[in-house]
């Protein structure tokens, strides 16, 4: 594992190794260089089986990283490349060319995350949500339970038994009472203003 | 070959100019179905629903891998006259087997729609009833009874065969006293069905009652 | 698609051998849109859509059909969507996994345990021996129950619903094995970080061996009425197949690539938990049709039959079967990523985990083991095939939509 780092160092450039087992290593590419690397890594180094492409994301970097899992059937080993994009502007080339089975990856993160890969076959035609009008579901700007209890109308009767809000109402009935009506005003004006 | 090909085009052009939406769908609403007047009869009638109540091939979410079960020689429904059927048109009761995400939602009311009566909704898992474990995910409904009227609630993740079967019976003692009026519900209250529907489902492209 | 009076009618008539040689890499061909002429009616478009006993599971084909051969065919997913990645990133380490063993509904045990094995290798929690014993007993029962299934469904998708019946029945005797040591019939919530829940009962070894004797039993039904058939012979041989060079670009493994002559098993290339100390082999096969991955996986559950009967003999008696952890309400995981992955009924499965060091986890992505069975290559194979086989097509696929779309 270390021959093939060290080659890609020397070659491309390759920063951030981590070695997480001995058969499982991480490696920090850039942007520019990614598609060569995987070309490398698959043409010459044996990589033939694809994983999978996931996509995590830093809100507090500004960032959004893509994850390239490559997997060797001779040498059973994994090899992770990272590739860390800017979150406002989320393109990557696409490697469909390579494998068949990466344009249904694509497809999931364009929908999930919002990063396009221009040129992957059916990659802005929607694949899991339909009708979806909000911003990509998997950022963690969007905040899912508000987003179902605002639209599918849930069912009262559900408590907590979290320490916190239940000693806060023992304690402090009069103040969390208030503190909840104010928050359910301005929940309200929100949806209101806003639909 | 040409003149084929032509007259073939020609035919289609033709159907297509003098297509009317108007004409292929239904625009009725539905109406109530009032029960017999006669006692005898009516008894009669229910004891005849209760003992068949045919099923809708659907699986709709997770709890459709307890359905196999049923229909086989362990815990065998065959002998209270419930069956698996292929089609709406020929299915009386509708299984909605756990939790609904608006992609399933607008075919399940397109196949309950297309359902004749006297139908009937069972609500599987405790997902029907209030979300369940996926109360906060963003494609998945809380309650199913704002969307569908539901007759009888089986609650659990998964319920067991045995509790299916307890809920079949609950079923069926509802259909005998002639109170299964699911189906009625919803005619009469379907503007406000028809207003929660078209709330979460964005893109309605179906008719307002899919007959 | 191209719309309107046009006299070029591009129709794929080309068989599968044909295409293998265009598999370069700059010649894609699965990135073409098929030119059908949509107008000129000599075709239909067809939905074998969600609400259809033809399906395995919920999720829609939109067949294009000249007669009653499949000229295009498009798979639409996404009826099942819960949103479980975005779940998972709400609830905190230990109270995820309650809620993975739904992310594949035949065969949970898989999930539960990828999960901790990933929250493990990340906090560097060390199982003990008996557990693990333990656990690949577990996953080797619902392997075997879920392909019974699998074998069930394959016949009654060509009209041999007994099979069917046999083979849920006798699911549910492995089920009732499951309920005594864990529980819970369907759902488990056996594998946990740090180990199994608890040890077995009294006496499960005799129950066992009595419910193994069972399934062989009904294997050798199944090989005369289905393997022996004529009729299921004269329609799965030679239909289906699936050429050898189309298992690396789109990502095939599992009983599908095995068939084809590709030998990729995780339980032999990556050994996980005690594998490697178990005695079996890899079963490849050779022609990669609908007829030889039934039986490969019939073969594979006699196998798995045999692996429970190894694991229970060598199995330690005495020991701990669970790490105590930290408080874990505020549990707090090691950052860093990893990749954990498991051989289930359907191939490769894999969990990708990352950490930032707090309570609850940052991402957490499912590899569905027939992600790209589904959506790329069934699009593909149904080319050329009967509207009649494309069910049985897809059983024998394996496509399983849970974990396809989470």
């Amino acid at each position: 594992m270390d021959l093939i780092l060290n080659e890609l160092e020397n070659r491309f450039g390759v920063t951030n190794r981590d070695e997480r087992r001995n058969d499982l290593s991480f490696a920090t590419v850039g942007r520019q260089t990614a598609v060569e690397v995987i070309t490398w890594l698959r043409d010459y180094a044996g990589f033939r089986h694809l994983v999978m492409i996931s996509a995590v994301d830093y809100p507090e970097r500004d960032s959004i990283q893509l994850t390239y899992l490559l997997h060797n059937h001779q040498t059973r080993k994994d090899i992770g490349l990272r590739v860390v994009l800017d979150r406002r502007e989320k393109t990557m080339d696409s490697i469909h060319h390579l494998w068949a089975g990466a344009q249904v990856y694509q497809r999931e993160l364009r929908e999930m995350f919002g990063i396009d890969f221009p040129g992957s076959p059916g990659v802005d035609k929607p694949m899991i949500l339909e009708g979806w009008r909000e911003m990509p579901p998997m950022l963690k700007e969007f905040d899912t339970k508000k987003y179902s209890e605002e639209t599918y109308f849930p069912r009262p009767g559900r408590f907590t038994m979290e320490p916190q809000t239940v000693m806060e109402n023992k304690l402090y009935p009069i103040e969390t009472e208030v503190k909840n009506e104010i928050r359910s005003i301005v929940r309200d004006n929100r949806s209101n203003g806003g639909a | 070959m040409d003149k084929e090909k032509d007259g073939v085009l020609a035919t289609i052009e033709e159907a297509r100019k003098s297509f009317n939406e108007q004409d292929y769908y239904c625009q009725e609403l539905p109406k109530t179905v009032q029960p017999v007047a006669n006692k005898i009869v009516r008894g009669f009638y229910n004891w005849a629903q209760a003992n068949s109540l045919w099923i809708l091939g659907f699986g709709t979410g997770c709890g459709s891998i307890e359905l196999p079960p049923l229909f086989t020689p362990r815990y065998d429904v065959a002998r209270f006259g419930i069956f698996p059927r292929p089609t709406p048109r020929q299915a009386g009761v509708f299984i909605i087997s756990g939790y609904l995400s608006v992609k399933t939602l607008k075919r399940v009311i397109r196949s309950y729609e297309q359902m004749q009566n006297p139908k009937f909704v069972l609500g599987l898992g405790s997902c029907t009833v209030n979300g369940g474990m996926y109360f906060d995910s963003y494609n998945t409904i809380n309650r199913l009874d704002y969307y569908l009227p539901v007759d009888v609630y089986i609650a659990g993740c998964m319920p067991r065969p045995e509790a299916l079967m307890k809920g079949f019976e609950t079923l069926k003692e509802q259909i005998r006293a002639g109170k299964a009026e699911g189906a009625n519900h919803y005619v009469e209250n379907l503007e406000w069905y028809k207003a929660n529907q078209k709330q979460i489902i964005k893109d309605w492209d179906m008719p307002e009652y899919n007959w | 698609m191209k719309s309107g009076a046009s006299s070029a009618i591009t129709v794929p008539t080309e068989a599968h051998s044909d295409r293998t040689d265009r598999l370069s890499p700059w010649n894609p061909f699965w990135a073409r849109e098929t030119e059908l002429d949509l107008d000129s009616g000599r075709y239909v478009k067809i939905w074998q859509g969600p609400q259809h006993p033809g399906v395995t599971g919920n999720m829609a084909l939109e067949v294009t059909l000249e007669g009653d051969v499949v000229r295009d065919c498009k798979t639409h997913i996404g009826y099942l969507h819960r949103g479980f990645e975005k779940l998972m990133e709400r609830r905190k380490w230990i109270q995820c996994f309650p809620i993975v063993c739904r992310i594949c509904v035949p065969e949970p045990d898989t999930n539960e345990y990828l999960f901790a094995a990933g929250v493990e290798e990340l906090s560097g929690v060390e199982i003990p021996v008996k557990a693990a014993w333990l656990r690949a007993l577990v996953l080797e029962m619902i392997r075997v129950a879920s392909m019974t299934m699998g074998l069930g469904g394959q016949a009654g998708a060509y009209g041999l619903g007994i099979v069917g019946q046999w083979a849920v029945v006798h699911r549910d005797y492995m089920l009732d094995l499951f309920e005594e040591l864990t529980g819970g019939r369907v759902y488990h919530m056996y594998i946990l970080p740090g180990g199994v829940r608890q040890d077995l009962p009294e006496g499960f070894s005799g129950r066992m061996e009595k419910v193994l004797r069972m399934f062989e039993n009904l294997i050798v039904d199944i090989e005369k009425v289905m393997f022996d058939n004529a009729v299921f012979k004269a329609r799965t041989k030679g239909s289906g197949v699936l050429p050898r060079e189309w298992v690396e670009p789109f990502g095939v493994t599992g009983t599908t690539a095995r068939a084809a002559g590709v030998p990729l098993d995780v339980r032999k290339d990556n050994p996980y938990l005690i594998y490697d100390q178990l005695d079996f082999e890899k079963i490849v096969g050779g022609e990669s049709d609908i007829y030889e991955r039934a039986f490969l996986r019939k073969e594979e559950i006699l196998m798995s039959i045999r692996l429970i009967r190894q694991i229970l003999k060598r199995m330690p008696g005495e020991g701990p079967v669970r790490r105590k952890l930290p408080n874990v309400l505020h549990w707090q995981v090691q950052a860093g990523e990893t990749y954990v992955r498991a051989e289930s009924g359907r191939g490769e499965m894999g969990y990708y985990m990352v950490s930032d060091g707090g309570e609850y986890p940052r991402r957490v992505h499912v590899r569905g083991a027939s992600y790209t069975h589904a959506m790329a290559l069934l699009e593909q194979m149904a080319r050329g095939q009967s509207i009649a086989d494309i069910a049985g097509l897809m059983v024998s696929l394996q496509t399983c939509p849970p974990e396809i779309e989470r």
